[in-house]
C-alpha cells in the first residue's frame, strides 16, 4: 500500500509539470490580448501600448516566460495579474470564501437530497414516486443553469420581490438578522447549482442500486429472514455507493474552481467569475493560477479516490 | 473620479469647469500665453489629500514627470506629446510650457486621463517600479470619496473622505461599485427590482431595454448623451486577397472593387440608416451622416446620406459591374462580393443583417463574419482577424474622439497612420487611406490657434472623408448609455468626463 501510495505520488508530480507546461504553452498561443482594451482608443498611440506591453513583460518569449512563472510558482507565487496588477494568489484567495460557500453548500444539499431519492427511487422502482424523482431528475440535468438562473430572478426577483439577484460580497455575518440576508442573497444560485447537480446524482444513486439489488447476496440476505430495510442500508446501498461515492469525490475540485455560468447571472464574486472575466480580459497569469490549481485539485482527488477505493472495496488490493 | 480629480472636468457642454484649479486659464484672463506657447494653472488653496497632507503643485508636477518617463508605461503618456516641461511657479501655480504653439493647451491635467496622483504615495514607485505600487488599487485622492475596500473584478467599497474640501459634500455615507455580470441583468437592477441606484454601459438592444425603460412600474431613467461615438464602416482601400511579402492589405496593394469611388458611392447609398438606428439602438443613437460628431460648433452640416437604391443601382452600372443570372453583380467575370467583419456582439450581427439585405438589393452579395472582441481589438501580430490588420473588405466598430479636440483622432485617417507588416497593424488607419489633401488640412490643424478656423479645418475633414466614401458613418451612439434610479438627483450625462465626475452632488 505505502510502494502503491508513493508509485503514484512519484507519477503525480511529473503529471502536474507537463500539465502546467501544456497550460502555459496553450495560454501564450491563445488569440487576444491584455491591451486590446486601448486598440480603438486614439488617445494610447502604439508606442505606449508598446511600452505598457514590456511593463508586463510580454515582449519575452513564451518559453522564457513559463520558466520564470515556473519558478515562482514553486515557491508558491503565482504571478500577478495585468488587470489589476493584485498577485494572483489574493485574488484567489478573496474569491475562495464566496465560492465555497455558495458552490460547497450547493453540493452538500445535492447529496443530501440526491442519495435518499435515488434509494427511494431504485427500492420502488416505477412507483409514482420514481416517475416524478425521473422527470425533475432530467429537467434538472437538461436545462442548463443559465436558463433556471434567469427564470428564478424573473420570478422570485422581478415577480415577487423575495430575493436580491445581486450578491454583495461585502456583507459581514455578525448577526441574525445578517445571517438571513446573507442566506436570502445566496438561497437562488444555491438552488440551481443544487438542483443540477441532485439530478445527476440521484440518477445515479438509482442506477447503482438498481446493479445491486437483483444480485444474489441480497436474495441470500432476505432468505436469511433479514427485514427489508436492513437488507437495502447495510448490504445493498454499501455496495451501490462505491461508485456514487468516486463521482462524489471526483466532483469535488468543481467545488473549488466554482460554477462560471450561475456566479454570473447572481454576479457572485467567485472563482467561477474571476475566470470567466480573466478570460475575457485575456488576463492570463489569473486564468493559468486559476486553471494550474484546479488541475493538481484534480490530480490529488483522483489519487484520494483510488486509495478511498481499496477501503470501501476489499476486492480491490494495491500492490 | 470617485476619488481622485483633474484640475478641471469638461461639463457635457464642452465647457470647462475647474476642481483642483481655483479656475480654468484662458487667453482672456492671461492664464494662455498669447504665442499659445505656455498655460499657467492656479491652484485651489487649501485643498487636503484624503490622508490630511497638503496638496499642492509638486504633486501636479510629479503627475507630469511620473507619465513623461517611459518606463513608467503610463496609458496616459500621449497626454504628454509637445509637452516640453511642466513646473512649479510657487506652491499654488503650475506652468506647462509646450514645444510648439499648442491649439489644444488643455491636453493634460483635464478630465478622465488628468487626474493627479499624489506624489508621497507614488514618488517612490516611478518606472519600472510602476506596477507594483500599492496606490494603483487603493489611491489617495482629493475627491468626496476614499476607498474603503477594493476586491478587483468583484467590489469597490467608498466612504467619506474626511477632508474634503466642502464640509458640507458628499451626501452618501458609503458608495459601492459592483463589477461583473451582463448588461441586460445590470438594466434589471436598476429598472425592474430597484436593487442598483445607477447600472453603468448599458449597452443592450433596444428591443430589450427599451421595454425595461418604458414599462410603467420602471425604477429608473434612463442617463443618455450624445457623445463623439460612431458606429461605421469601414472601407479596405487595399487588397485583402493578395499576398505581398507574406503579409495581405499591404498599403501598395489597391482593392479591387472597392478603389472605385462609384462603387463606395453606391455601398454608402443603399444603406438604410434610419431603420439600423430605430430598431436597433432606439434612444441609445440616432442615425449619422458625419464620422466627426458630438459637438455641434464643428458638426458638418453639408452632406447628406438617405437611402437611395435607384441612384445606388445607376451607379454601379456606370461602373460597369453588370446583373449575373442570380442577381448578383459581376464585371469581367468576377462577382461583386465582400466579406464584412465585426465583433460578436447581438446588436453587431442584427446591424450585418439588415446591411446584408440592402447591400442584396443592388445585387451586392455580402459575406458576413463576427469575431471575439478580444481578439478583433487585439494587437496580436500572429492572428489575422485583428481590426488593424483588417483582412476583409468592410469592418465595423465604434470609435470616436476621447478628447473634445478631435485632433488625434482626425490624424487617424492620414498617409502616416496606415497600417502595415512593417509597423506591426498598431497605427490608426487600418482603410490603407491616403490622401496629400487631407493630410495638409490634419497638418494646418495642428498649428491653428483660432478656434472658428480648426471648426472650419475639422468640416473639411470630416467632409472629405464623407464624400470620398473612406468611411460610412452609421449611428452616432450615446455616451454614457446608463441607467439611474428614479430618486437619485445629481446624475448629469456627460460624453466627456466620466460619469461620477460630480458624485460629489449625488444625493437621495
Amino acid at each position: 500500500m505505502t510502494q502503491y501510495l508513493i508509485r503514484r505520488i512519484l507519477i503525480a508530480l511529473p503529471t502536474i509539470l507537463v500539465m502546467s507546461f501544456i497550460l502555459y504553452m496553450i495560454l501564450a498561443l491563445a488569440p487576444g490580448d491584455p491591451l486590446s482594451q486601448f486598440a480603438a482608443n486614439p488617445s494610447v498611440p502604439a508606442e505606449v501600448r508598446e511600452n505598457i506591453k514590456k511593463s508586463l513583460g510580454l515582449d519575452q518569449p513564451a518559453h522564457i516566460r513559463y520558466i520564470f512563472w515556473l519558478g515562482n510558482a514553486v515557491r508558491g507565487n503565482l504571478g500577478y495579474s495585468f488587470a489589476t496588477r493584485a498577485p494572483v494568489m489574493n485574488l484567489i484567495s478573496q474569491r475562495l470564501p464566496t465560492t465555497l460557500w455558495v458552490v460547497g453548500t450547493a453540493y452538500l444539499l445535492a447529496i443530501l437530497f440526491a442519495l435518499p431519492i435515488g434509494i427511494i427511487a431504485a427500492v420502488k422502482k416505477y412507483s409514482l414516486f420514481d416517475q416524478v424523482s425521473t422527470t425533475f431528475a432530467f429537467i434538472g440535468f437538461s436545462v442548463p443553469t443559465f436558463f433556471t438562473g434567469t427564470l428564478f430572478i424573473i420570478i422570485f426577483s422581478v415577480k415577487l420581490g423575495w430575493f436580491p439577484f445581486i450578491y454583495d460580497s461585502t456583507l459581514k455575518v455578525t448577526n441574525l438578522q445578517t445571517f438571513m440576508q446573507l442566506a436570502k442573497q445566496s438561497i437562488m444560485p444555491i438552488a440551481v447549482l443544487a438542483l443540477f447537480q441532485m439530478a445527476t446524482l440521484a440518477r445515479f444513486t438509482r442506477a447503482s442500486m438498481l446493479d445491486n439489488l437483483p444480485l444474489d447476496y441480497v436474495r441470500t440476505a432476505r432468505a436469511k429472514g433479514l427485514e427489508d430495510w436492513k437488507v437495502i442500508t447495510v448490504h445493498v446501498l454499501r455496495n451501490s455507493l462505491i461508485p456514487v461515492v468516486t463521482l462524489i469525490a471526483l466532483g469535488l475540485p468543481a467545488v473549488f474552481t466554482g460554477a462560471i455560468v450561475t456566479e454570473q447571472i447572481f454576479r457572485v464574486p467567485g472563482i467561477g467569475d474571476l475566470l470567466i472575466n480573466s478570460i475575457f480580459n485575456s488576463d492570463t497569469p489569473v486564468v493559468m493560477g486559476i486553471v494550474f490549481i484546479a488541475a493538481i485539485l484534480v490530480v490529488t482527488f483522483n489519487l484520494i479516490v483510488d486509495v478511498v477505493y481499496g477501503f470501501l472495496d476489499p476486492r480491490i488490493k494495491y500492490d | 473620479m470617485v476619488v481622485m480629480e483633474p484640475l478641471a472636468w469638461y461639463l457635457p457642454d464642452g465647457k470647462l469647469s475647474p476642481a483642483l484649479a481655483a479656475e480654468v486659464p484662458t487667453r482672456d484672463n492671461g492664464g494662455i500665453a498669447s504665442d499659445g506657447k505656455s498655460i499657467t494653472w492656479k491652484l485651489k488653496q487649501g485643498v487636503k489629500w484624503s490622508d490630511g497632507s497638503d496638496f499642492s503643485a509638486d504633486d501636479v508636477v510629479f503627475t507630469a514627470q511620473y507619465c513623461l518617463n517611459e518606463k513608467t508605461a503610463c496609458g496616459t503618456a500621449a497626454n504628454f506629446q509637445g509637452v516640453d516641461k511642466v513646473e512649479a511657479v510657487d506652491k499654488n501655480t503650475v506652468k506647462v510650457t509646450f514645444k510648439a504653439a499648442n491649439p489644444n493647451p488643455y491636453q493634460l491635467f483635464v478630465s478622465d486621463s488628468g487626474q493627479i496622483l499624489q506624489k508621497k504615495q507614488f514618488q517612490d514607485f516611478t518606472g519600472e517600479k510602476a506596477k507594483d505600487a500599492p496606490g494603483n488599487l487603493a489611491p489617495i485622492g482629493t475627491g468626496a470619496y476614499k476607498v474603503k475596500e477594493f476586491k478587483p473584478g468583484d467590489v469597490v467599497t467608498y466612504e467619506i473622505n474626511p477632508n474634503y474640501r466642502d464640509a458640507n459634500k458628499p451626501f452618501f455615507k458609503e458608495v459601492q461599485i459592483k463589477g461583473g455580470g451582463d448588461a441586460t441583468s445590470a438594466a434589471r437592477a436598476v429598472f425592474q427590482t430597484g436593487e442598483a441606484d445607477y447600472g453603468w454601459n448599458l449597452q443592450v438592444p433596444w428591443t430589450v431595454l427599451g421595454p425595461l425603460v418604458q414599462s410603467p412600474s420602471s425604477k429608473g431613467d434612463l442617463v443618455i448623451a450624445t457623445s463623439s461615438n460612431v458606429e461605421r464602416l469601414l472601407i479596405n482601400f487595399a487588397d485583402p486577397n493578395t499576398e505581398v511579402n507574406g503579409a495581405k492589405a499591404e498599403p501598395n496593394t489597391k482593392h479591387p472593387i472597392l478603389t472605385d469611388l462609384k462603387v463606395r458611392q453606391a455601398l454608402a447609398l443603399a444603406i438604410d440608416k434610419k431603420k439600423i438606428a430605430e430598431q436597433l439602438y432606439g434612444q441609445a443613437g440616432v442615425a449619422t451622416c458625419n464620422i466627426v460628431v458630438g459637438v455641434p460648433a464643428y458638426e458638418s452640416k453639408n452632406t447628406k446620406c438617405d437611402q437611395d437604391v435607384n441612384k445606388a443601382n445607376a451607379l454601379l452600372d456606370e461602373a460597369g459591374w453588370k446583373r449575373g443570372a442570380d442577381g448578383i453583380r459581376e464585371k469581367d467575370g468576377k462577382k461583386l462580393k465582400l466579406l464584412y467583419q465585426t465583433t460578436v456582439n447581438p446588436v453587431r450581427q442584427a446591424t450585418q443583417d439588415l446591411i446584408k439585405a440592402d447591400w442584396a438589393k443592388v445585387g451586392v452579395d455580402t459575406e458576413l463574419k463576427s469575431i471575439n472582441s478580444g481578439v478583433f481589438f487585439s494587437t496580436d501580430e500572429g492572428n489575422p482577424d485583428t481590426s488593424g490588420k483588417f483582412y476583409s473588405d468592410i469592418e465595423m466598430f465604434t470609435n470616436g474622439s476621447v478628447d473634445i479636440d478631435p485632433i488625434n483622432y482626425i490624424a487617424g485617417w492620414t498617409c502616416k497612420e496606415m497600417t502595415s507588416k512593417a509597423n506591426g497593424w498598431r497605427l490608426g488607419n487600418p482603410h490603407r487611406y491616403c490622401n496629400a489633401d487631407y493630410d495638409k488640412i490634419v497638418d494646418q490643424l495642428r498649428t491653428e490657434l483660432d478656434p472658428a478656423k480648426r471648426n472650419d479645418l475639422i468640416i473639411k475633414a470630416n467632409d472629405i472623408l464623407i464624400n470620398d466614401v473612406v468611411v460610412i458613418p452609421l449611428v452616432a451612439r450615446t455616451s454614457p448609455t446608463s441607467g439611474k434610479a428614479k430618486d437619485l438627483k445629481g446624475p448629469l450625462p456627460n460624453p466627456w468626463s466620466g460619469e461620477p465626475f460630480n458624485i460629489a452632488d449625488w444625493y437621495k
